[in-house]
């Protein structure tokens, strides 16, 4: 039984592996050896012209900007909403919660076009604002479903003592229902920035220059334009891979605390 | 303390009910502006011609008559259910597996520490951005001199080698293949998890009757966690209608239209051939299932929390 999972485990892993392997490799000894045969050396110069050749650092810096910005404001937008729905129970809450659950779940191919353009109209098309407004609030509807559940849960006894002490409604979310809160809104964190990370669509469409691209979008569309030899694929999928697995190392605990949270996509 | 409480309560409930309707301000105009407005306009667009400047035409039902005859888009159908059995059906059935075997077999004979590892592992891919995904296999599956053909080579299968993406006979079939690679991780996260509120004595019941392992999985742990297997079914199954992004790096819908999705087919409407009335009656269709599928989730929801209380 050991031994048909690790079987498995190493199978899943393959990809990664040659993927390694032959963005390693000069393009010569790629076509000498094929894509099978373990690099001979450590050749970086594919991953350094492919870098340059994308401006792959301002991709970068485009997805951590954008991702960033989204998580932050997603959460605030969250907190804010379950504060509402989860402690102040505000009348038709439960309405307001499924419409909330239904824009998680909207296919964004109902969206794209008029938000494409709506964004033009106002200007903000082809900017980080478009894509960053946009997963703000798509994101924020599972952090208000999942954090208004678990604020329904919180201890009055608790809300109504700081009250009683003078405590305004503000006073105490920023004081006591943040504070208590905190594992679960580390976790919304964590999965706003890695779902934004690698939203594709709505990016795609809505960030056609060069310097406004987001590292899935330059990476896709590369691709899609077929232009690449092999070693140059292996180099873009190497470094499309590597900030996945930074975070995976980062985050492990957080990401399986929020599985086991209900976080899922 | 509690009885000084106890009479203004009443009256703060009230009122204070509708305090806090400023905390959802922010909130509900950003959804209305970016969500319930846009899906509106979405809605309306699809009843009309439109190639995207100047006015839109009215055309009532006309884009949803033509759908209905389309040949591509019930092909594009065809295809979704293929996405379908790849990226729910399959991860939910091999997850279901792995998950007792890792939770059950494994955690108990070789520590969790190594059942832990083997479920890192199978979930990795999960944590890929979609469309690397796609980089990574459809270089693995180039024609020519891909890893694949040269594994197959290496084996001295030949003769099997083939353009698996480009011949239109196994273009869906590979995309399916990569689709369950990238899959199988969440639903053994999720049954994983699931398993761990599994009452022991219901397995220690089992094991003393003599039930086979076969049994116990069938009896117990299916049983037990079927409020999981729903959820992650759904979950999936909607997950898989949105299948742009792969769709757009491994194929491109090709050749010839053989890996076309609905997704895809709309986003062609919208961006390539500016039908942007027939574009958006399609996003409708999807949206429509994808609503019949979420209601389908939220009462299951609602079912098992209140089967918890």
């Amino acid at each position: 039984m050991l031994a048909a999972l690790t079987v498995l485990a190493v199978v899943m892993l393959v990809p990664f592996v040659i993927v390694v392997f032959n963005a390693l490799k000069t393009p010569q000894e790629y076509s000498a050896e094929g894509p099978l045969a373990v690099p001979n050396g450590v050749y970086l110069e594919g991953i350094k012209d492919f870098w340059d050749r994308v401006d792959y650092g301002d991709k970068l810096l485009n997805s951590i900007i954008i991702s960033g910005v989204v998580a932050i404001a997603g959460v605030i937008i969250s907190v804010l909403n379950a504060y509402a729905l989860g402690i102040g129970k505000v009348p038709g809450r439960m309405w307001l919660l499924v419409m909330v659950l239904m824009a998680n779940m909207l296919p964004q191919e109902s969206l794209v076009y008029p938000l494409y353009y709506l964004f033009k109209q106002v200007g903000l098309y082809d900017t980080r604002y478009s894509v960053i407004i946009v997963f703000t609030v798509i994101q924020s509807a599972f952090g208000t479903y999942l954090l208004s559940s678990v604020l329904a849960a919180f201890p009055r006894p608790l809300l109504e003592a700081a009250r009683i002490d003078g405590a305004s409604r503000w006073q105490v979310l920023w004081r006591i229902v943040v504070p208590i809160s905190r594992p679960t809104i580390i976790v919304l964190l964590v999965f706003y920035f890695i779902w934004t990370w690698n939203e594709f669509l709505i990016p795609l469409v809505m960030l056609i220059s060069n310097d406004n691209q987001t590292v899935s979008v330059a990476l896709g569309v590369l691709q899609g334009q077929r232009l690449m030899d092999a070693t140059m694929s292996s180099a873009s999928a190497l470094l499309g891979i590597i900030p996945t697995l930074v975070f995976f190392l980062i985050f492990q605990r957080t990401l399986s605390r929020g599985l086991t949270v209900g976080a899922i996509k | 303390m509690t009885h000084m409480t106890h009479v203004p309560r009443v009256k703060v409930r009230a009122h204070g009910r509708l305090a806090y309707l400023p905390y959802l301000l922010p909130g509900l105009v950003l959804f209305a502006g970016v969500i319930a407005i846009p899906f509106a306009m979405n809605v309306g667009i699809s009843f009309t011609r439109w190639a995207g400047v100047g006015t839109p035409d009215w055309a009532g039902l006309h884009n949803y008559r033509e759908l209905a005859k389309d040949g591509e888009f019930w092909a594009s159908f065809r295809h979704q259910f293929g996405l379908v059995v790849a990226m729910s059906l399959i991860p939910a059935a091999i997850g279901l597996v792995l998950a007792a075997a890792l939770s059950d077999v494994i955690a108990r004979r070789f520590g969790p520490r190594t059942a832990s590892v083997l479920r890192a592992c199978i979930y990795l891919p999960q944590l890929l951005p979609i469309v690397v995904a796609g980089i990574v296999w459809s270089w693995i599956m180039a024609p020519e001199d891909g890893a694949a053909n040269r594994l197959l080579a290496a084996v001295g299968l030949d003769s099997l080698a083939h353009d698996w993406l480009g011949d239109p006979k196994t273009a869906m079939w590979s995309v399916m293949v990569v689709m369950v690679w990238f899959q199988i991780g969440f639903p053994l996260v999720i049954f994983m998890s699931g398993m761990q509120r599994v009452d022991p004595s219901l397995y220690e019941a089992a094991e003393l009757d003599g039930a086979s392992w076969w049994r116990r999985f069938w009896h117990i742990t299916v049983t037990q966690i079927r409020p999981e297997i729903f959820v992650v079914l759904l979950i999936t199954t909607i997950y898989s209608l949105k299948s742009f992004p792969q769709i757009y790096v491994l194929t491109k819908g090709g050749p010839g239209g053989a890996t076309n999705v609905p997704s895809y087919y709309s986003y062609q409407n919208f961006f390539e051939k500016t039908e942007v009335g027939y574009g958006a009656s399609i996003a409708s269709v999807l949206t429509i299932i994808t609503i019949v599928l979420a209601i389908g989730f939220i009462r299951v929801q609602a079912r098992s929390q209140e089967e918890a209380q």
